[in-house]
């Protein structure tokens, strides 16, 4: 699919590749690279030290979970949909790793599998009542995140329990050591790009090619023969999937708490919608979703920096999400007006001077 | 034109999610979810004015403080091997006219168990009742939890009052102002009412019962960083949330103290959220040195100690509180600290002053109870009476002679 569309643009009518960068950085999606190149050096001019490979790699490592999460958070919006359990499947998923590991270290592999089951499980049944009861995504994905804090506070009270064994800690604590320049590299970090880089594979498949497809206009996309239901309810188990890895790492950077995950779920639909994904599917890049975490993590380091009292943090913090996000919004609504008079552009002129053989397309 | 329509989907679509993550930003932080609702009654009730508490400055009141500062080294009366039932010598209540015998319903109001501390004493809570069963003083305790909301714990009350067929009334109020008139109601029944832990701001009450209070914890905890610390030393204050009475005390007279001392103190919010302590302790050493590190609870001590782990960097003096994770972490690093105690003890004290109130004999009006530090000479020892308790087992919990110990606390079976 994506060869065939690839062949749509006349080589001719390709802009150079710089131009084609620029143009996409005018996009929403590519926009965020921007923001967060802006962020860095906003943070770095705060703090210089920020800069130094040692405490850039932790930060990194820090920003792993949200990032894995809006990845996962990705491909449900995508797909025209919305995962609002997310959360508590991070916060459920930290809580059995803390009760069900406990100190023996023999039980981490099986705990693991388990976390990983349960994970699979509440995707699918998200994607499958949203699908085939057609029940919209907002209402079940809040009633299984509901449903999964009443088993949390129901298991805890509400209370931290003891964090679980070391070792199992280490996934999201430890790192490599010794490396050369950072010191350590976190495993976190590893497994970040190890995500990112199946995400970003899996949008180039034909999954990910139905995927943007349903999202943009699932009527269509099921006429021309795509289980529709089938590709939705995969996108939510990728989702629930992207949470639990993003608990395992969680209870080893911070430990089991009740409050580890909460609001998880807007942090990563604001990151997706950051990274210029458009709410209702079908536009918008998987790796944008990660910058959009960066993003934000930057954004929320800046502000300690910058010592903003912690009584209005929460008020700066959102304003400038707003503002982050009109602005996305409104490069979005510029680059589809430019669109319809871009057949004026200069790089796609009229004419074709040398019409490729084979295309009817010359002789005009 | 397919284009604006999209893309004023977008904004409305982006802005709506905005509101709802704005909140979320809030309920993050701000942890138990009623807290928010807890901080506006009681400033505009408290304090009378009708904005939100900005500093600590609206919390400080010189008068309680000074009182309180000169009760962390008052004598107790009473056995000191029952910490539970001493108090400050003070005006007694008469209640010969609640004497009465024969076994009595008890009803409980709790404002939640939320947190590892309302945990350990609930569990202590429950053991003492069984003693108190036995001995034949108390029937049965019906319970509601309010779990942190005031309205429910409004409604709890008046099902008390009128169905609960009790006969005397334990409170523990989720917040000051807002549970004031329900307290109130209890008592009209002319039942006795026992309000522990946070106040209310009546003294209709037979008895309140609660440790010396948020300004003594402040002062130790403030004092021992100050002394450990010179002057322009950071300190970094974890605090858990805003506007509960008694945690804004604790950090109003540190505030105060460190400011006294030259030490520079920078506060967040933190929900207890060991994740965002993590984040802050390291954006904080990104940025200098931290030389202390201040908590107006213990809940995510060790995550805080784990930061400077994580960096590198040298381990801070530190203030934690007597959960058994930060005694754990404290003895296993080996830092400079200090663990302030919210006695744990107290809850077992409703129930036992229901006893005396039924048996005619007089009770403290105000039962204050001691409050003092596990400091790094106690630690050992009470680590190793604590031994095999969970990390969120508190040691100051006072219920060692009570029957299922320690197994039930181990277990950490909630009820």
């Amino acid at each position: 699919m994506s060869v065939a569309t690839d062949r749509a643009v006349l080589q001719q009518n390709r802009s150079p590749r710089g131009e084609r960068v620029l143009r996409a950085l005018r996009t929403p999606s590519g926009a965020i690279f921007v923001l967060v190149a802006l962020l860095f050096l906003a943070v770095l001019a705060a703090n210089p030290s920020f800069g130094e490979p040692g405490s850039l790699i932790r930060f990194i490592g820090r920003t792993a979970p949200i990032a894995i999460a809006a990845i996962g958070q990705y491909f449900v919006i995508v797909s025209g949909e919305f995962d609002l359990s997310m959360g508590s499947v991070v916060t459920a998923q930290v809580i059995i790793a803390g009760n069900l590991i406990g100190q023996d270290e023999s039980r981490t592999i099986p705990v693991l599998a388990l976390m990983i089951v349960f994970g699979a499980f509440v995707g699918l049944v998200n994607g499958l009542v949203t699908t085939l009861l057609k029940v919209p995504s907002f209402i079940v994905t809040l009633g299984t995140m509901l449903a999964l804090l009443g088993l949390v506070l129901f298991w805890t009270g509400g209370a931290a329990t003891g964090n679980p064994a070391d070792s199992f800690r280490q996934i999201g604590r430890g790192g490599i050591q010794d490396v050369p320049v950072l010191e350590v590299l976190p495993y976190p970090v590893l497994i970040l790009v190890a995500t990112a880089a199946a995400a970003f594979w899996l949008m180039r498949r034909p999954y990910g090619r139905t995927l943007v497809a349903v999202g943009d206009n699932s009527r269509a996309a099921a006429l021309t023969g795509a289980s529709v239901w089938w590709v939705r309810t995969r996108a939510f188990m990728l989702s629930s999937l992207a949470a639990t890895a993003a608990g395992v790492i969680l209870v080893g950077y911070a430990g089991v708490h009740p409050s580890v995950g909460q609001g998880y779920e807007f942090t990563a639909i604001t990151a997706v919608v950051l990274g210029g994904v458009v709410i209702g599917g079908g536009r918008g890049w998987v790796l944008s979703a990660a910058a959009g975490a960066f993003a934000l993590e930057l954004l929320f380091t800046l502000l300690n920096f910058l010592g903003v009292e912690s009584t209005w943090r929460d008020s700066v913090q959102g304003a400038i999400i707003i503002v982050a996000v009109a602005a996305a919004s409104r490069n979005w609504q510029r680059k589809r007006r430019g669109a319809s008079s871009r057949a004026h552009d200069e790089h796609r002129p009229i004419a074709a001077p040398t019409p490729a053989p084979g295309t009817n397309e010359g002789g005009t | 034109m397919r284009g604006s329509i999209l893309g004023k989907v977008t904004v409305i679509a982006a802005t709506s999610l905005l509101a709802l993550t704005a909140c979320t930003t809030d309920s993050s932080i701000e942890d138990p979810p009623a807290a928010e609702g807890t901080a506006s009654s009681e400033t505009t009730e408290t304090t009378g004015a009708a904005q939100p508490s900005e500093d600590s400055t609206e919390w400080f009141d010189q008068a309680v403080y000074d009182e309180q500062d000169a009760q962390r080294s008052a004598t107790f009366e009473g056995d000191p091997e029952q910490p539970y039932l001493q108090y400050i010598d003070g005006e007694m209540k008469d209640t010969s006219a609640f004497a009465s015998t024969g076994p009595k319903k008890a009803c409980f109001s709790n404002a939640s168990i939320s947190n590892p501390w309302r945990q350990t004493g609930w569990i202590t809570m429950n053991q003492q009742l069984q003693v108190l069963q036995e001995a034949g003083v108390i029937s049965e305790m019906e319970t509601r939890d309010a779990q942190d909301d005031d309205n429910t714990q409004i409604a709890d009350i008046d099902y008390f009052i009128a169905e609960g067929n009790c006969d005397a009334f334990i409170i523990s109020p989720n917040s000051t102002a807002a549970m004031t008139p329900a307290v109130e109601r209890a008592c009209e029944t002319g039942k006795p009412v026992v309000v522990f832990d946070r106040g209310v701001q009546t003294d209709c009450a037979v008895t309140f019962i609660h440790p010396i209070g948020g300004f003594a914890w402040g002062i130790d905890t403030a004092e021992f960083l100050s002394e450990r610390l010179n002057e322009g030393d950071k300190v970094v204050a974890l605090r858990i949330l805003p506007g509960v009475d008694v945690l804004e005390q604790r950090w109003a007279a540190a505030e105060r103290i460190f400011e006294e001392n030259g030490i520079e103190a920078v506060d967040y919010f933190t929900g207890a959220d060991p994740v965002e302590i993590k984040s802050i302790i390291s954006d904080e050493l990104a940025t200098g040195d931290v030389q202390g590190i201040w908590m107006d609870a213990g809940d995510g001590a060790v995550a805080a100690i784990e930061a400077f782990e994580d960096a590198g960097a040298d381990l801070p003096v530190m203030t934690g509180e007597d959960e058994m994770s930060f005694l754990r972490k404290w003895e296993e690093t080996g830092i400079d600290g200090l663990a302030p105690v919210y006695s744990n003890f107290q809850w077992r004290t409703p129930l036992l002053a229901l006893q005396k109130i039924f048996a005619g004999e007089e009770v403290p009006a105000e039962w204050v109870l001691p409050q003092s530090p596990i400091t790094e000479e106690e630690r050992g020892e009470f680590l190793t009476a604590n031994e095999g308790m969970p990390d969120g087992h508190y040691a100051k919990f006072g219920g060692e002679d009570l029957p299922g110990y320690p197994t039930v606390w181990q277990e950490r079976q909630i009820p």
